[in-house]
């Protein structure tokens, strides 16, 4: 194993966390959701990201000097050892923003997935061609729901606004590169995080102004999840995550 | 070249690995579902076998995947080697005749065909050329689409609408038919 390598095994912990951290956050949701097929929606949507996680986890498996398996990224590190964008580690609040978090990593997801399924590795070109079909899916979904809401009536408006307002101070991070994808970026192997950024703010400004939403103004953002320095709320949601495997380790089914 | 009877064929292991059945929708093979990409034998004389999965989070994957290796055991092979490919991604294009027929038959609308394309973005990227990861124009759709309606798998009908946009499981979205009354499951194009 190369030094060359641990780059792109720190991209592949980025992609996967989002994923994890962002599936466990729906998962909470399963049975909350205001209606029954919302709650089938969250399930499903809840578990294409854990698939995506585990998809790249493998990979970084493979690359790995320490030879860590999936359970070992997923289940044995702690928090500053996540890579997740402070977005996805967000608590739930009520449907409206649950569809407007969900709204935001689709919007980057598609485009970050379509760039990367033309990426020069083969291995995560076939991961991502693979999870854009779920993506565009998913952006379906959220962008229908937060469409409905914030054209709805005066109090889905208001709670669509005043969710977007709330998690858009979130959403530089999934954005936030450094030397460590720029040099991936140079090979074509990761995606242009400016060029996903900019297809990013086109989808979700139209999904604004359809659902007459005003576009947050704050310049403020909230930004350290690229290199582990998260929100409290992280904390919090990994020992419900990993207990069961850090009590038992090696359980299996 | 089978100068010894007992040794299963190449035909005959890919016809082992296809008759395994998808867990989740019973009456369908991998064959039938198109997920079984290669079975081959390389010059250590281990089966190799490269399955695809339908969706990154199929939680029957690794189910698959042990009854194929039960299945080869079964047929004789002992050294068997089992690939999980990607690429190039899953479509329900590449489900058989034989398949779509079967889920009429179990109360399940078969997936349209996207190719020609039924859906102008549903196979990005895929005739222009592009290379790497950092060229390429990025096509997105927002909203809910409208689809045509999709059949009713039990009385033909197509004054059917859509429910939800997901099902019992990951490849599946709800639907109705106005003229039977009958919710059904549609197997979504991807």
């Amino acid at each position: 194993m190369t030094r060359d390598q641990l780059p792109l095994l720190t991209y592949l912990l980025r992609l996967g966390d989002d994923n994890l951290i962002l599936a466990q956050r729906l998962g909470e949701l399963i049975a909350s959701m205001p209606e029954l097929e919302e709650d089938i929606a969250v399930a499903n949507v809840a578990l294409d990201h854990l698939g995506q996680a585990r998809n790249f986890y493998a990979y970084a498996g493979e690359i790995d000097p320490e030879g860590r398996s999936e359970d070992d990224f997923a289940m044995l590190r702690s928090e500053r050892e996540f890579f997740n964008a402070v977005l996805v580690e967000q608590p739930n609040g009520d449907f409206a923003a649950t569809m407007i978090r969900q709204l935001l990593v689709d919007a980057y997801q598609v485009p970050l997935y379509q760039a990367l399924s033309a990426s020069n590795d083969e291995r995560l070109a076939g991961i991502a061609a693979k999870a854009l079909k779920e993506a565009r899916y998913h952006l379906e979904h959220s962008s229908g729901w937060v469409i409905t809401l914030g054209d709805g009536t005066d109090e889905s408006h208001r709670r669509t606004q005043a969710a977007l307002d709330t998690l858009w101070i979130f959403s530089a991070d999934l954005f936030a590169a450094d030397q460590v994808e720029d040099a991936l970026t140079a090979t074509g192997v990761a995606a242009d995080p400016a060029r996903v950024r900019a297809v990013f703010d086109t989808t979700v400004t139209e999904v604004a102004a359809a659902a007459r939403l005003t576009m947050p103004t704050d310049p403020y953002q909230r930004l350290g999840g690229r290199t582990g320095y998260h929100t409290t709320h992280l904390g919090h949601l990994l020992p419900e995550l990993q207990w069961l495997h850090r009590a038992h380790p090696g359980a299996t089914w | 070249m089978t100068a010894m009877t007992d040794i299963p064929t190449i035909e005959q292991l890919q016809r082992v690995a296809g008759e395994v059945c998808d867990p989740e929708l019973p009456p369908l093979t991998l064959a039938d579902l198109g997920i079984l990409r290669s079975v081959e034998i390389d010059d250590q004389g281990v089966v190799v076998v490269q399955l695809t999965p339908t969706y990154s989070g199929c939680p029957a994957v690794a189910w698959i995947e042990d009854e194929v290796r039960r299945a080869l055991n079964s047929a004789g092979c002992t050294k068997i080697r089992i690939d999980r490919v990607f690429s190039p991604a899953w479509t329900t294009d590449w489900i058989t005749a034989e398949g779509r027929a079967k889920m009429t038959s179990a109360g399940i609308a078969p997936p349209r065909m996207l190719t020609p394309s039924i859906d102008a973005d549903a196979q990005p990227g895929a005739a222009n050329g592009e290379s790497g990861a950092t060229s390429g124009p990025i096509a997105v759709t927002i909203g809910r689409r409208v689809r045509t309606a999709v059949p009713c798998p039990r009385c033909g009908s197509t004054d059917t609408s859509e429910i939800s946009l997901f099902g019992s499981t990951a490849c599946k979205a709800l639907h109705r038919c106005s003229a039977c009354s009958e919710p059904f499951d549609h197997f979504k194009e991807i």
